[in-house]
């Protein structure tokens, strides 16, 4: 059966693949970003938000409320990352970090819960494996990803009575523009401390997402699953 | 008076699903704390539910609890009417939209 799915940051790279994913199924798929997309498909639609801003995703909401009355499933894939040494990092990189990663996951995942609370529904939380290595580089990047996994915890206990999971994937690095500018030795690094030494694909992302969202995990949630081996 | 009767409709429908029993409520009638009938669950609840049947009716997007609700030296949530002008105030605030 279709289900109703609304992915944040999905104008590229892994929220894209996703979005083109759960179509390709014949699921109804609202994306968001913070420009248009290209994306065109008849159970498709994409609306501009800023998923850090309060005013901009309760309006995204409500539109969909009215529009859709329910959504399955929540991912909260946007997400902004950024290397650079504690000593140097500017103040404003922490503000969009925090603004965009844990503000943006927050805000979706209280808002969306209103409309799920009739049903139930499954939400997905964005990690890394940043944060569980502890990536010198990464002090605030992994630091928003920790306090997603908090929030994933906490949420899936606050939520479960109203029949809503709440998990989250820590994905490694995916070639993505996320990851383009980071040094090839950083991620040569990253990739050795991994049980399996290679990158992550989209397809490695999606298989877990799939088992997450599915009808027979309903036993599943509060759960991270780091891919890799970790 | 419009939004009076309908958040002591609002109220009483919501009440009587909560709690499986019909209660009649007067502006006075104790919702939470002491002994209001609700517990902290139940409030949460009726919060998210307020605010979707304001958007639905009046087209703003007003947020019950937010600092302001929980700072008052008399909560907005302890009895029916002090609800009723906390969301006649929200409603009258230009931050909310």
């Amino acid at each position: 059966m279709s289900k109703i799915f609304l992915i944040t940051g999905d104008r590229k790279g892994i929220g894209r693949s996703l979005s083109e994913h759960y179509l390709s199924q014949g699921n109804i798929v609202i994306g968001c970003s913070r420009s248009g997309s290209d994306l065109e498909h008849n159970n498709y639609e994409h609306l501009i938000c800023d998923v850090g801003d309060e005013k901009s995703v309760k309006s995204l909401i409500l539109h969909i409320r009215k529009k859709y009355k329910s959504i399955d499933v929540l991912i909260n894939n946007a997400g902004m990352a950024s290397m650079n040494h504690i000593l140097t990092t500017p103040v404003s990189t922490f503000d969009k970090l925090v603004h965009t990663n844990l503000k943006g996951t927050f805000l979706f995942t209280r808002e969306a819960s209103k409309i799920m609370r009739g049903k139930g529904g499954s939400i997905v939380n964005f990690s890394t494996v940043a944060s569980p290595l502890n990536l010198e580089g990464e002090a605030i990047y992994a630091s928003t990803k920790a306090a997603v996994e908090k929030l994933t915890k906490i949420s899936s206990h606050e939520l479960s009575n109203y029949n809503i999971r709440v998990n989250c994937i820590g994905p490694t690095p995916v070639y993505t523009d996320l990851i383009k500018a980071v040094p090839k030795n950083k991620i040569e690094e990253l990739l050795s401390r991994q049980a399996i030494k290679r990158l992550g694909t989209f397809d490695d992302v999606k298989n877990v997402i799939d088992f997450y969202c599915s009808n027979s995990s309903n036993f599943i949630t509060g759960q991270i699953i780091y891919l890799g081996g970790i | 008076m419009e939004l009076e009767s309908k958040i002591i409709k609002f109220l009483e429908d919501f009440l009587k699903e909560e709690l499986g029993e019909s209660i009649e409520l007067s502006l006075e009638s104790k919702l939470f704390g002491g002994e209001g009938p609700l517990d902290s669950m139940a409030l949460v609840n009726l919060v998210v539910d307020l605010e979707e049947l304001i958007e639905d009716d009046y087209g703003k997007t007003i947020t019950l609890a937010d600092e302001k609700a929980m700072s008052r030296r008399t909560s907005p949530f302890s009895r029916v009417q002090n609800l009723i002008d906390y969301v006649q105030e929200q409603l009258n605030s230009d931050n909310n939209e």
